[in-house]
């Protein structure tokens, strides 16, 4: 195991300090001529749920594919558990679930997490674990083109479980699921992140923002607020998060 | 590299197209279809079938399997697969050789029975031995399968992918000494015929077709698409991107 840098950062109420899972310093993304990413420094603590928001195109997803290591960076430097992000130790350690489920729809449901749990090395009992996590159990032998667009993410959020892996990296989990479906989700990356986890789930549903322990606010590609939720709205003395956001954005703009 | 894991994407594709009865179908029929149609186009000239069978069995099956394995492994990039594929500890010689394997199998079908009907139902007659033109149909397939899974790369819709045979085989098929002998050709084109492996199938099918020997030409033909074959998949390895922009 490589040696974990001993930062640590603050929890709400200060009640715990918490394990710095993944460090980002400086990173620069540029897609087809544009700087996505300008240049981008932020702490994600394991054993929390950190909420990614944004609205769209804010560059939400391309900081989580640079985390997960399938995105093509310019500059800067990322490291997840103590390794570069994207290496080979980390394959088995970063589980990653993409907007668009990225499961083989022509498949059951437990053909595909025999599949990957066989690439992943997990065993048999990480699928049946896996399907009960996402409560499939019922849909495990129906083809995934069979499923409705909710189970679709569901399959794919399974996949990344398989391997119980030590950073989960959620792309919008939760768009078109039900609101008990939501609600028994986010209690599932609560338990994870219980387990010392570190959960990243971005949204662009501000309302998601109270069931996250900490949260990180993107604008244009920049970070522009780190903290819990209360904190959040202590500081901008906003009702909700949504009004939090646009006074933070008002008043970067008028600097 | 892990057989585990190479096994695995085997399986996986197979029970894909096992599934997938229409494709599976169009697969093992058309090659049959196509040679069928031939032999009653010279009803009355079984020299003029006996001596173009040869080269259309080494063609047949590997115009079809560059068609379906290019566009396939399209579809799995296109999905989100790959990419979810290349962010797990799979390595890209893991996928390509697990494909390779899948359609590999399918391509054995595929040739047994269209060479089982040409020689058995359709009285196609050849100096050489009839297991030596079921091998070499196999690899003629198997390398239709591997420069599909290769080409797949360059395309990045299933519009190219399909443009791609016209692009990459028709050229193959007009310079392969089917219509013109290669050393009949202008030097040019005969150098150009040289450097394409289906040149090399349908010699290795024309020599079993005249001579009832195994030949070190036939072998070294033979050995030439093992080449390619193992070429295309290390290429088609070489192309996948675990980071992209």
């Amino acid at each position: 195991m490589p040696a974990e840098p001993p930062s640590r950062v603050a929890t709400r109420a200060g009640r715990r300090s918490q394990q710095v899972a993944i460090s980002i310093e400086g990173l620069r993304v540029v897609r087809s001529g544009r700087p996505v990413i300008p240049g981008l420094t932020a702490r994600i603590a394991a054993g929390r749920v950190t909420g990614l928001l944004g609205p769209s195109g804010c560059g939400k997803t391309t900081l989580m594919r640079s985390i997960v290591g399938v995105q093509k960076i310019a500059a800067g430097s990322l490291t997840v558990l103590g390794e570069a992000a994207g290496s080979p130790p980390l394959r088995r350690r970063v589980g990653y679930v993409t907007q668009s489920p990225s499961v083989y729809s022509d498949l059951t449901v437990r053909e595909n997490l025999r599949f990957f749990a066989a690439v992943l090395g997990a065993d048999v009992a990480a699928v049946d674990d896996a399907v009960h996590t996402v409560d499939l159990a019922d849909f495990a032998d129906q083809r995934v083109d069979k499923l409705s667009g909710g189970q679709r993410s569901r399959v794919s959020l399974a996949v990344a479980l398989l391997g119980d892996p030590a950073v989960l990296v959620l792309d919008e989990p939760t768009v078109g699921l039900d609101p008990v479906l939501r609600r028994q989700l986010w209690g599932t990356f609560a338990e994870l992140a219980a387990n010392g986890k570190a959960i990243v789930v971005s949204s662009h549903v501000m309302d998601e923002a109270s069931r996250c322990d900490w949260l990180l606010l993107m604008r244009n590609g920049e970070i522009i607020a780190d903290g819990s939720p209360e904190d959040l709205l202590t500081s901008t003395g906003a009702a909700d998060i949504e009004s939090a956001f646009l006074a933070l954005v008002e008043s970067t703009d008028a600097a | 590299m892990s057989a585990v894991i190479t096994l695995a994407v085997t399986r996986r594709v197979l029970t894909q197209l096992l599934r997938d009865h229409r494709t599976l179908a169009l697969m093992l029929v058309v090659p049959c279809v196509l040679l069928t149609l031939l032999w009653w186009m010279f009803d009355r000239n079984s020299a003029t079938f006996d001596s173009l069978g040869p080269p259309l069995l080494a063609m047949f099956p590997f115009i079809v399997m560059f068609l379906v394995t290019s566009v396939t492994t399209l579809r799995e990039r296109s999905s989100g697969t790959l990419e979810r594929l290349l962010s797990m500890p799979m390595a890209k010689l893991d996928l390509v050789a697990g494909y390779a394997i899948a359609f590999a199998a399918v391509a054995l079908a595929q040739a047994l029975l269209a060479v089982g009907l040409a020689v058995g139902l359709l009285g196609l007659e050849v100096a050489g031995p009839v297991e030596m033109l079921a091998v070499v149909a196999v690899l003629d397939a198997v390398l239709g399968t591997t420069l599909g899974l290769f080409v797949s790369a360059f395309a990045q819709t299933e519009f190219q992918a399909v443009q791609f045979m016209p692009a990459f085989v028709i050229p193959q098929i007009l310079l392969c000494g089917l219509f013109v002998p290669r050393e009949a050709m202008p030097d040019a084109l005969e150098a150009l015929s040289n450097l394409l492996p289906l040149s090399y199938a349908v010699d290795a099918m024309q020599r079993l077709q005249q001579s009832s020997d195994l030949s070190s030409a036939l072998w070294g033909d033979v050995a030439v698409i093992c080449c390619f074959i193992a070429a295309a998949v290390v290429l088609g390895a070489a192309t996948l991107r675990r980071r992209t922009s």
